[in-house]
């Protein structure tokens, strides 16, 4: 028998140990880590949700970070920077995760600069008044919020890892859009009609971050059955719903839906249909900011690739032996 | 629970805990003279500070969004002590003398003021800042001022972290690639004529020996540990004399009108509201 045949053989036999055992850890509800065998699908998927979620905080930096320079105070400003600055990295923490699986973070970046992977719709909507930070921060980091705790229990460990650390902030970040629209509300007329416009056009974008309806959500059952998602779209959806309906009244904002109203049989908050042709229509690129979005990160990209280069040259004369005496 | 900037996750240099608002509770009044002399200072860091705020999402790297960002925070929080302070001796909070004085009323050097350019420019004003205030607050550790002395406390350990962080960004430019080397360079000799308005003595700080740190004394200290970052990164110390007008007084940038114009702008429309 030729070498050749028998590492061949011996290949099949460790796939075959690495399937069962794979098999074994998803059955027991433990966590897979990035050595240890995994079909090519599981790995597959979560490529692409790790790598949509990490560009989703990178985009997501965009619309808030065009109220930095003109944030109404030096604390609301130092606050709005923080926020923005945990959003980068979140980012960093989720490619990290992502290159664990075997793709290289430039080609993750390539994928966005491309177009050819996504991130949340959510970030395609402006931020057009200073109200819209405290939405995007009580609702949007709010869905994030309900979408990203079951997650930390996610069977890929580096990705469930990175999720307990993003969880953290996340909630520090959706309370302090909390209390900016608690303060608008509770301020002059203008301040009050300006947080009830922004959560009225931030509602039904917020509720569609969960994704489509289940029964048009093909890929979910097999990311539930392999533990990376644990409650499909209109479980989290309803969640949140029934989270933020009593956090509205608190604030003494109303949420633009005339359905919504206490279902005492099911125990939860009845809601609206929401806009799935919009939703379809931004997912597609047709958001009020989706190219603004993509130009934006594109020129910073472009921008930035002479400095790339200089710190990867730097890096490499550092690198070799007797550095500053060989010739460039 | 509060959410200041020091609750950022991301943030690389902590400082110690005091705030804004320990400041202001404290009770320490600024005379005016005092007062005139923590707005120079808090007035630099403020426009650098908004300056930089510009750079987040528009980063050559995701390091370097979280590492401008980081400075940026950090100078804020250093405005944000000594506007408090000035505040003192008028009656004034931190964000009327932000969002409510005018354009003739900053006291800030145009240095700080000017658009940020590419990363070269940035690094270059990040140099040349930086080193400069690491050797200010170093000094005015020892300033008689208490309130000035703790807030140079805790500015001393960030600003060691945005010197590093420059140090380091100029070396890799200035010794990296043709362009970059150019780049960085061109960046260096376009601020430098608007380097000496940090070391001029203007008034009122003849009148506070022993509170205020004269900026005469930090020209050399400060010039001489650029001049040997430049040259280590293969650079020219540019030759350029200053620009006239020096005296952070009247003859301020143009750029300043756009900087507050963008800024004030929120508060201003709202000028009875709270935030
Ligand atoms: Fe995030
Ligand atoms: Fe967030």
């Amino acid at each position: 028998m030729s070498a050749d045949v028998t590492s061949l053989q011996d290949a099949r036999e460790d796939a075959q140990a690495g399937e069962a055992r794979f098999e074994q850890l998803i059955a027991d509800d433990s966590r897979v880590e990035p050595r240890d065998w995994m079909p090519e699908k599981y790995r597959k998927t979560l490529v692409r949700q790790v790598s949509q979620h990490a560009h989703s905080e990178i985009i997501g930096m965009q619309p808030e970070g065009n109220w930095i320079t003109r944030a109404p105070s030096l604390k609301r400003k130092a606050i709005l920077m923080a926020k923005v600055q945990d959003e980068a990295g979140h980012g960093l923490y989720l490619y990290s995760a992502a290159e664990t699986l075997g793709t290289p973070r430039d080609e993750m970046y390539d994928q966005l600069y491309t177009g050819r992977a996504k991130y949340s719709s959510i970030f395609n909507y402006p931020a057009r008044t200073w109200a819209d930070i405290g939405a995007i921060g009580w609702l949007v980091d709010g869905a994030a919020i309900c979408n990203q705790v079951p997650l930390c229990r996610a069977s890929y460990g580096p990705y469930g890892r990175a999720m307990v650390r993003i969880c953290k902030e996340e909630s520090f970040h959706q309370r302090q859009g909390w209390e900016i629209l608690h303060t608008l509300a509770h301020g002059t007329e203008a301040q009050k009609q300006m947080a009830q416009d922004a959560v009225d056009r931030f509602y039904g974008p917020a509720l569609q971050m969960f994704g489509p309806p289940d029964a048009d959500s093909p890929n979910s059952q097999q990311s539930m059955a392999w533990n990376i998602k644990r409650f499909s779209n209109d479980e989290l959806r309803q969640r949140f719903v029934d989270m933020i309906v009593p956090q509205a009244e608190a604030l003494g904002l109303t949420l633009p839906d005339p359905d919504l109203k206490w279902n005492e049989e099911r125990g939860h908050y009845d809601f609206g249909e929401l806009d799935w042709d919009e939703f379809f229509t931004v997912l597609k690129g047709g958001g009020p900011c989706s190219r603004q979005r993509m130009d934006h990160y594109r020129r910073a990209r472009d921008e930035g690739a002479w400095v790339r280069e200089a710190a990867a040259a730097y890096a490499r004369r550092e690198a070799a032996p007797q550095a500053g005496l060989v010739g460039a | 629970m509060s959410f200041a900037s020091h609750d950022s996750a991301t943030k690389q240099s902590q400082g110690d805990a005091i705030t804004a608002e320990e400041i202001a509770d404290s009770g320490a009044t600024a005379s005016e003279d005092v007062a005139r002399y923590a707005l120079i200072l808090g007035d630099d860091s403020l426009m650098l500070a908004q300056r930089l705020g510009g750079w987040i999402s528009r980063a050559p790297e995701l390091e370097e969004d979280i590492a401008l960002a980081n400075i940026a925070l950090d100078l804020l929080g250093h405005a944000r002590f000594l506007l408090t302070y000035a505040g003192s001796a008028w009656g004034k909070s931190e964000d009327d003398l932000a969002y409510f004085r005018d354009e003739e009323d900053f006291r800030s050097c145009r240095l700080v003021e000017q658009e940020n350019g590419d990363f070269g420019t940035t690094i270059a004003r990040q140099l040349i800042f930086s080193f400069y205030a690491h050797e200010l607050y170093t000094r005015l550790l020892d300033s008689e001022d208490r309130t000035l002395s703790a807030i140079a406390d805790k500015a001393l350990k960030e600003v060691a972290y945005h010197q590093d962080h420059a140090a380091q960004w100029v070396l890799r430019l200035g010794l990296g690639t043709e362009e970059s080397s150019r780049r960085m360079q061109s960046g260096l000799d376009s601020l430098w004529p608007l380097v000496e308005e940090l070391f001029v003595d203007v008034e009122p700080i003849e009148r506070l020996e022993g509170v205020a740190v004269p900026p005469s004394s930090l020209r050399e200290p400060t010039m001489r540990r650029v001049a040997e970052i430049i040259e280590e990164a293969g650079l020219t110390v540019p030759d350029a004399a200053p620009a006239y007008g020096g005296d952070r007084r009247g003859l301020h940038s143009e750029q300043r009108g756009f900087i507050l114009a963008e800024m004030q702008v929120l508060a201003r429309r709202h000028p009875d509201a709270t935030w």
